[in-house]
């Protein structure tokens, strides 16, 4: 942590296993044994059984290895900083895993609700946790990641629609800077989509707003702070704006990080959210999930969210405030009965079961570790990091002030080539080329976790590949488990499972 | 560190120095000056929440969690509790598995890449079809998205997702939100005693079905026997025929491929994960025809600037983040971690193990039936079929009061109505097993 060792150059060279010009052989190289399969070991008739089933069969050591090659070439948070925008990578707290993995976390959720009331607790206090942070009345679990909270919040807006026999609406407005899974959600959920425009400060266009609003709009999906970093200031505005033509306004939670105990969407006026706890609660991304994306509702929207939901059994009113305070969160003392409820006009689930249970309780320790005082440091502490990178990077930043993310332009220079570079010089890059809005994107969050040196490291990587010339950057990257990778063969050529390479790729 | 600091987040690792040297080089003097938030919508009230040492918080969470009471579970439907060989906890935790994500940039990301790439073999060659995704959530959204797939096939006119009868409710209520979004609706077709009534569905295929589902095993542990059958009438019809099933009784049962199935969906964590309160991984695997339709993320072979052969996530162009509302799906995170597990758990078993497995689940159901019959006021199993894993009992007496009685002795089981209760073996030792026979016996009594 020495202020002096911000100029320090790292490099990583990426293990490499290699085996006759391969790279580490795929397990059904290492071994592929073919057996009968035998009904009548099992009792069956041979026209209920397949006839043989071909696997891989190696011995414990040697799976060892292999697992432990392959997680050498690839790259996590614990290898380095890993600033990919709008993903909030932080580092997971170890020993979230360990309260993960307790023997009573290890329960079928067709039990009783008797026999469960830990499980039970466990999620009442979440529930509660999340409403507290969002600002919100009542909170569901059941989502399985961000994309399923957007899902859950699209089908929860045309429930209530329905509900007042306002079905006519049939459009979801999203910003052109949103995440792709916004338009994908919307559309899902059978809504045309109507995608906004930006204004010059790379805020939502209040006029555009207006003309997008009508008497057919179901709701507008926002992230704010935008994807772009930028706290939307007419917040207040907008949600006037949308609630007076009957519309909900829907808060994407991606980048909730930013405003932990600073601000929170319920006090802006969304209606509906969803948390993405593999982001601000720091449950692992295990290299593409999974994750979870709890839901929160102002009180009038929650008759409508997925069944089931928890709450205490004693409870007076389903889905009143007194549920969204949760128990006291200061006592850690555990009596009280909880049970499972459906709420009133409840549009079902979007899961077999409560979701993703185990990431769950690694986001209730993560929030009950940090507190009031580390959740507001840990976002004072991104945003800090984001301008701190920002002031030292060479490339040009065209939108601010911006929060816990920046998103720089390459300039002349594409994306995509500076982010293999930058792999080359020991770090994770961005996020390239979106949100579109900049031109050759680098988008670039950093998270609270860096400190100064590694930030420092991070800007000495952009300064040294803005000033490289083509030719160097289309080269990279060299120092990674693999050379560049032809993404058009890729596509072209489909090769999707080792049953699909054909001789001379193997 | 550790329980010591009582301010701001344990995690982020700034001393006040080096804040006051980033302030400085930022220009700011406070890091509330780097927050444009409008007066009236900024928070001043605090949650309430304390912040805990280490420590505290695992006391916290065992306190919590020991609340849980320690039964056997004889539970399945949907989700399993397998023994889970430590090889897979301690491969998986690996921190670069875990704390990596969506490779993005495949260049340095292999590992995972390979992973996945091995994952979506083995459900290749389980399924028999050319194509598998890397994964969806969980088995209830997978359903989902088969019907969004035959929703953009639309090879007949119609607008039914015809679905058993019997079908877990949360399967069933997940799928009507995917399709809620379209104009397709979903109706159910009967089943005769545990399995598909192959002539009502004969009857009712008159070329308005979109997607005929069905699942080996069933929700209630039978093995369907008309699975030909109905793989026939789809393709007569036009109907994308969809599969339910997972890796486990894929093993031994009938290849989807062989039957004529389209599309195979299913909970593909009864490997890799153990018992997780409905946790899943959604499996999703298809034809080569439907390629450009799959939902979800691939991974590819392809070749690297020094022509080796090397993995990467390939035909993104049917993804949200490029495609946006004319994705083939919304989703972004899944589950991938599970997907590495499984894969492990699998090779781990290797195909013998694994054949064993299911064999032993349908050997161990049918003994477990066989005892239970011999109890007086039980009847088992209630379909006259063929079990793998699971079997209805039928119970003279109410079902939810001998239920009660036997998490008294520290069995949980199903109930289903007044008088069938649900046993599953997958999870339990034989001593469990035996254990269980005795206190049934009780209850009963
Ligand atoms: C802004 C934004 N919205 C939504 C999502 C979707 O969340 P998830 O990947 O958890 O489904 C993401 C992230 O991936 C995102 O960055």
């Amino acid at each position: 942590m020495s202020d002096d060792s911000g100029s320090a150059e790292i490099r990583h060279d990426q293990a490499r296993w290699s085996t006759n010009g391969t790279y580490e052989p795929l397990l059904s190289e290492k071994d592929s044994t073919e057996i009968a399969v035998d009904a009548d070991a099992a009792g069956l008739p041979d026209e209920l059984t397949r006839d043989s089933v071909e696997l891989p069969n190696l011995s414990e050591s040697e799976l060892a290895r292999h697992y432990t090659r392959l997680s050498q070439q690839t790259y996590g948070i614990t290898s380095g900083p890993y600033p990919l925008g709008s993903c909030t990578m932080k580092y997971n707290p170890t020993f979230t895993e360990d309260v993960a993995a307790l023997p009573g976390a290890a329960v079928h959720p067709d039990r009783s609700e008797g026999s469960t009331q830990g499980t039970l607790e466990l999620l009442y206090r979440l529930q509660g946790y999340l409403a507290r942070i969002g600002g919100m009345d009542a909170v569901t679990l059941q989502p399985p990641a961000g994309a399923a909270g957007e899902f859950v919040g699209i089908r929860v807006a045309a429930a209530y629609h329905e509900h007042n026999g306002e079905s006519h609406r049939d459009e979801v407005i999203v910003p052109e800077s949103a995440h792709g899974t916004n338009f994908a959600t919307a559309a899902l959920g059978g809504y045309d989509v109507v995608s906004l425009p930006s204004d010059e400060s790379g805020r939502v266009d209040l006029e555009a707003l207006e003309a997008a609003l009508s008497e057919n709009t179901a709701a507008l999906m926002l992230t704010n702070p935008n994807t772009l970093g930028l706290f939307e200031r007419d917040i207040q505005t907008i949600a006037e704006m949308v609630h007076d033509v009957g519309g909900l306004l829907y808060y994407d939670g991606a980048n909730l990080n930013a405003l932990l105990g600073r601000a929170r969407p319920g006090d802006m006026g969304f209606d509906v959210m969803h948390y993405n706890v593999h982001k601000t609660f720091a449950t692992p991304h295990g290299g593409g999930g999974p994750g979870a994306g709890p839901v929160g509702v102002v009180s009038e929207l929650a008759p409508f969210l997925p069944a089931p939901r928890v709450r205490e059994a004693d409870a007076e009113s389903a889905d009143g405030p007194r549920e969204a305070d949760g128990p006291d969160p200061t006592t850690d003392s555990t009596d009280a009965i909880y049970e499972l409820f459906d709420p009133e006009h409840t549009i079902g689930t979007v899961h077999g079961f409560q979701g993703n249970w185990l990431v769950l309780v690694k986001a209730f320790a993560y929030i009950a570790r940090l507190g009031d005082e580390g959740l507001a440091d840990a976002s004072a502490k991104a945003v800090l990091n984001a301008n701190y990178l920002g002031s030292q990077i060479d490339y040009e930043i065209p939108y601010g002030p911006f929060h816990h993310e920046f998103v720089a332009s390459a300039g002349e220079q594409d994306a995509a080539d500076v982010a293999k570079r930058m792999l080359d010089y020991g770090v994770h890059p961005p996020t390239t080329k979106w949100p579109e809005i900049v031109s050759q994107a680098l988008m670039t969050e950093p998270t609270e976790v860096e400190t100064k040196s590694t930030l420092d490291q991070l800007a000495a990587a952009f300064n040294a590949v803005a000033e490289e010339d083509d030719a160097t950057i289309e080269a990279a990257p060299n120092r990674t488990t693999a050379k560049r990778i032809d993404q058009t063969s890729a596509a072209r050529n489909p090769r999707l499972s080792w049953q699909a390479l054909d001789a001379d790729d193997e | 560190m550790y329980g010591s600091r009582t301010t701001g987040s344990p995690y982020a690792p700034h001393t006040d120095t080096e804040t006051v040297a980033m302030l400085d080089a930022v220009g700011v003097d406070s890091e509330e000056a780097l927050f444009d938030i409008p007066e009236p919508v900024q928070f001043d009230g605090d949650f309430g929440i304390d912040a805990r040492s280490e420590r505290a918080t695992r006391q916290l969470v065992e306190s919590i969690l020991e609340r849980n009471d320690d039964l056997v579970e004889l539970l399945g439907r949907g989700h399993y509790g397998y023994y889970i060989p430590s090889l897979v906890d301690h491969l998986s935790d690996r921190s670069e598995f875990l704390t990596s994500y969506t490779q993005y940039q495949p260049e340095v990301s292999q590992g995972f890449l390979q992973a996945l790439f091995e994952y979506q073999s083995m459900l290749v060659e389980l399924t028999g079809l050319e194509v598998a995704n890397c994964s969806m959530y969980d088995a209830a959204t997978a359903l989902g998205e088969a019907a969004t797939l035959a929703d953009r096939l639309r090879s007949v006119s119609g607008s039914v997702v015809l679905v058993p009868e019997l079908l877990a409710a949360n399967k069933r209520s997940t799928l009507g939100n995917y399709v809620a979004g379209t104009d397709l609706t979903v109706e159910t077709y009967p089943m005769v005693d545990g399995a598909a009534d192959l002539d009502a569905i004969a009857d009712r295929l008159d070329g308005d079905v979109v997607m005929l589902y069905a699942e080996n095993p069933t929700v209630r542990g039978t093995i369907e026997p008309g699975l030909s059958t109905l793989g026939d009438l789809a393709t007569e019809s036009d109907s994308l025929f969809v599969l339910g099933s997972d890796p486990v009784a894929l093993s031994l049962l009938e290849r989807p491929a062989d039957v004529g199935a389209d599309v195979v969906i299913g909970d593909a964590s009864v490997l890799g994960l153990p018992t997780a309160y409905g946790m899943g991984l959604g499996l999703f695997a298809t034809r080569e025809d439907y390629l450009r339709q799959v939902p979800g993320r691939l991974v590819g072979a392809s070749e690297d600037g020094d022509d080796r052969r090397a993995y990467t996530l390939t035909l993104q162009t049917r993804e949200q983040h490029i495609r946006r509302e004319r994705a083939t799906s919304n989703i972004c995170t899944n589950q991938a971690w599970v997907a590495l597990r499984t894969a492990i758990h699998a090779a781990a078993l290797g195909p013998d193990g694994l054949v064993d497995l299911a064999t032993r689940d349908v050997t161990r159901a049918r003994e477990l039936a066989e005892r239970v019959d011999d109890l007086p006021g039980v009847t088992a199993p209630v379909h006259d079929r063929h079990h793998v894993r699971e079997f209805v009992a039928r119970v003279d007496g109410a079902a939810s009061t001998i239920a009660a009685d036997l998490e008294d002795h520290g069995y949980a089981v199903h109930t289903l109505g007044e008088d069938e209760l649900q046993l599953c073996v997958a999870g339990a030792t034989d001593d469990e097993l035996d254990g269980f026979v005795d206190a049934l016996s009780e209850v009963v009594r």
